[in-house]
């Protein structure tokens, strides 16, 4: 190694590199691996600062969460299927929220309500750029950990925190928060406008809080990790896709969480210290409140303005995943590489000028309207780019169905079918009818829930044998993939014919409804189809704990055999990543099928006379 | 022995932690960005009240600029290793910056006694809040400071922190830029 030494110009002191970790003292311990050190318990799987362990935290809190989520919409789906039906074990599980066992109308809010912040939040927020920008960052730049351990370390201790609170929430005596997951005022602003608008919407605003801080901190080190700390050869051009959703998503992150912030303080203040931000005069119970002068729509300005970025914070590592994914196992290069960073770039621009089109039913002027109605579906042309590029890059491949692979194929499906509904919606006359309807439902959870998951499945059903050094079993996980894939077709397919009549969504019970009636029988169906495919998911969670402990073990490095730098660590890499010098890299990481070769890792330096696939 | 020379070459122009600072930035911009905007949404709509800003803010400001000077000093002298000097600047800047947060403190009581208090018509609240979101920013450069005027007093200067000292400095330059603009905001729209 001493051979690499060769550059009189190393000023190994100001480098701040994230792998000389520097003590209080300022001095620099030069190594990039830790086994050197005495690695006691809690430094190395509690507070470790190595990017793969905490995304390992990540994984498994997300796990926790979407368990917790996923259970919380088995629960409401009771109501829905069956709804007034006493189920005896509700009231026994639940007590007082289920007389009688049947759900009370304060729990089914409380339900969706937490159902939709878990998920959207610490699920697919954290859980899954959380997991794969820590792991995979890091590794597939060639970067020994993120530009600061210490601060990644605290950003997943941020997200434990929020998660206790919520979690806490959920035990005081007046519940967890329930005034919907988008938080409206003037429902969320009032303290007694509902028994989950006490204490329970304070523990939702600060375990918010915690969470943007923990989102931040995160976003900070993976913006930072990719730009500076990236392996020698290892340009812009030749990051992998995954990498490149990642750092989009970080940014999208860090420019529009703290305006959701903003909006919490001045809900804060609402609450607790009586301002009229977002408050005007209210009557409870024939009372008038003391506020005056305040503007409910302000906030959701301020929420939209945060959260349609969001859903695009969501799907974006999926997207990523998913092409690498394909690619390789398509054993095929990506089709369109650069036409997929841009058009996740220009979909990361139009996502900060389309916020109002969640508020078309607003009176918003339809002058303006119309301006969101032209950029809204402007969207759906870097998105019909991506669909096409991931088409074409499958097309003709010689495919490997692995589950990751299946999950895959999935995503690409769903993202399809919920892309186009999202057509009707950004219309602001189609919208205005279709809005707050089981329409909206079906177009959110196929377009970004159920493919986000598919997306998150799949990275890691590939990235398994990374993190643990075993497979996970395949027979599991092709049961896994079938039930999900088709019980969310069967689950969410169905809301589009409900909403199109006007079936109004967040509605406790139907029965008051001559017309909507007639879906009881489908909406039992629906409840049972989410009762399966959760089981589904009981059987992947099994999988991944039996498989850490007990899979088959992983015997060649680079099992899937991809090119992208990861799989050039040892099967378990120590603090640190590679045991030598950090690989240098020469090509793009999507060298699949050329001139003979099934695939050409990134680190393998041009044949003379070959020519490149890519510029 | 040497794991670090292949990062090295990786590792250019910009110190990460300073990259990290600028991204911070970024972030905090957006933060007040969203606060104003909506103090702009909300004056449109009318029913807002008008008063002037309490006097104690102009001193303020000129405090927080004078800390932001003295600032540049200490981390001059940091870069030069003059330990005397930096003593006296960091802890000057960090007596401006505590000046600055009791000065606020008594440019709130100055308007609540004008008759504006925090609840009532939001004109007033904003003030408030916007200032006392700046004022916690604030806070927190004073804490991480506190341990920069420790340091100096009882650990001998280290060039390796230079970068911290910078980086520190930055955050405290922007916080400063960070008042003027709402001070600037405030005067254009309140009276
Ligand atoms: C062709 C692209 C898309 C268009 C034109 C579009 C348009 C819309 C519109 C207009 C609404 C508002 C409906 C209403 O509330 O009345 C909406 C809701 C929503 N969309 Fe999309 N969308 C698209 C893709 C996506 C994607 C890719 C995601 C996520 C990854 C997504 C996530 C959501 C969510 C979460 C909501 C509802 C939030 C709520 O009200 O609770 N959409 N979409
Ligand atoms: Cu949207």
């Amino acid at each position: 190694m001493s051979s690499e030494v060769s550059n009189p110009v190393v000023q190994p002191v100001f480098t701040g590199d994230s792998t000389h970790h520097q003590d209080s003292e300022g001095e620099i311990h030069e190594n990039g691996h830790h086994e050197h050190h005495k690695e006691y318990f809690f430094t190395k799987y509690v507070f470790s600062q190595d990017h793969k362990t905490i995304g390992k935290q990540f994984l498994i809190t997300g796990i926790f969460w979407a368990f917790v989520g996923g259970l919380l919409s088995v629960i409401f789906r009771f109501q829905l299927g069956f709804p007034n039906q006493a189920f005896p074990f509700l009231e026994t599980l639940f007590g007082k929220w289920a007389p009688g066992g049947i759900i009370s109308p304060e729990f089914y809010y409380m339900l969706v309500t937490m159902h939709g912040t878990i998920l959207v939040f610490f699920v697919l927020t954290a859980g899954l750029s959380g997991t794969f920008a820590n792991l995979l960052i890091p590794l597939q730049c060639g970067a020994r950990d993120m530009a600061s351990p210490f601060l990644n370390m605290l950003s997943y201790w941020f997200f434990f925190a929020a998660s206790c609170v919520m979690l806490t929430s959920f035990f005081l005596p007046e519940g967890a928060a329930d005034v919907g997951w988008t938080f409206y005022p003037p429902l969320s602003g009032v303290k007694e406008s509902a028994p989950g608008a006490g204490l329970g919407a304070d523990f939702w605003l600060i375990g918010m809080a915690l969470f943007i801080f923990s989102s931040l901190l995160g976003g900070l080190n993976y913006i930072t990790t990719v730009l500076n700390l990236r392996t020698k050869g290892m340009s812009m051009n030749r990051l992998p896709l995954t990498v490149w959703a990642l750092l989009i998503t970080a940014i999208l992150g860090l420019i529009s969480f703290p305006v959701l912030l903003g909006a919490a303080i001045l809900l804060l203040f609402d609450r607790n210290l009586g301002t009229s931000f977002y408050l005007d005069k209210i009557f409870i119970n024939g009372h008038p409140l003391d506020h005056a002068g305040g503007n409910a729509i302000l906030y959701q300005h301020l929420f939209w303005f945060l959260g349609h970025p969001e859903v695009y914070i969501i799907i974006l590592p999926a997207f990523g995943l998913v092409s690498e994914v394909l690619a390789n196992h398509a054993r095929k290069p990506i089709f369109g590489y650069r036409a997929m960073i841009l058009s996740m770039l220009a979909i990361a621009i139009l996502a900060f000028i389309v916020w109002a089109h969640h508020m078309f039913v607003t009176g918003l002027n339809p002058f303006v309207a119309s301006v969101f109605v032209l950029l809204t579906l402007l969207i759906a042309v870097p998105s019909a780019v991506k669909v096409f590029n991931w088409i074409a890059t499958i097309w003709q491949g010689n495919l490997r169905f692995t589950p990751a692979m299946l999950f895959c194929v999935g995503f690409v499906s769903l993202f399809i079918s919920g892309g186009l509904t999202g057509i009707f919606l950004g219309n602001s006359a189609l919208d205005i009818p279709l809005h707050d309807t089981y329409f909206v439902i079906a177009h959110f959870h196929i377009v970004m829930g159920v493919s986000a998951f598919f997306g998150m499945l799949a990275g890691v059903y590939q990235w398994f044998p990374k993190m643990f050094g075993r497979f996970m079993n395949n027979t599991l996980g092709y049961i896994h993939f079938w039930i999900t894939f088709v019980g969310a077709y069967m689950i969410f397919w169905p809301m589009h014919y409900m909403g199109l009549t006007g079936v109004p969504r967040r509605y406790y019970s139907f029965d008051a409804f001559q017309s909507f009636n007639m879906f009881g029988d489908l909406n039992k169906f629906i409840t049972i189809a989410a009762m399966l495919v959760f089981f589904a998911q009981l059987l992947f969670i099994l999988n991944f704990f039996y498989s850490m402990f007990k899979g088959r073990k992983v015997t060649d490095p680079n099992p899937w055999k991809s090119n992208s730098l990861e799989w050039t660590t040892k099967i378990n890499p120590g603090h640190g990543n590679w045991d030598g010098p950090l690989p240098t890299v020469y090509r793009w990481p999507y060298d699949y099928s050329k001139n003979g070769d099934e695939f050409i890792p990134q680190t393998v330096p041009y044949k003379p006379g070959e020519e490149k696939l890519h510029h | 022995m040497n794991m670090m020379t292949a990062e090295i070459k990786t590792v250019n122009r910009f110190h990460p932690l300073k990259f990290m600072m600028w991204l911070g930035i970024a972030g905090m911009v957006m933060l007040f960005a969203a606060l104003t905007s909506a103090y702009l949404v909300r004056k449109a709509q009318g029913n807002w009240l008008e008063f002037r800003i309490p006097f104690i803010f102009w001193l303020n400001t000129v405090i927080i600029l004078l800390s932001s000077v003295s600032m540049q000093w200490a981390v001059k002298a940091f870069a030069r290793y003059d330990v005397k000097k930096y003593r006296l600047a960091i802890t000057t800047t960090f007596t401006l910056g505590v000046m600055f947060l009791v000065g606020q403190y008594f440019g709130w009581l100055q308007l609540d006694e004008g008759g504006i208090h925090l609840t009532g018509n939001p004109s007033g609240s904003y003030v408030y809040v916007i200032s006392g979101v700046h004022a916690a920013h604030m806070a927190v450069g004073l804490l991480i400071m506190l341990i920069g005027v420790l340091r100096a007093f009882f650990r001998p200067l280290n060039p390796n922190r230079l970068v911290n000292v910078q980086v520190m400095a930055t955050y405290w330059h922007f916080v400063d830029i960070l008042w003027i603009y709402l001070f600037i905001f405030f005067q254009f729209n309140l009276a």
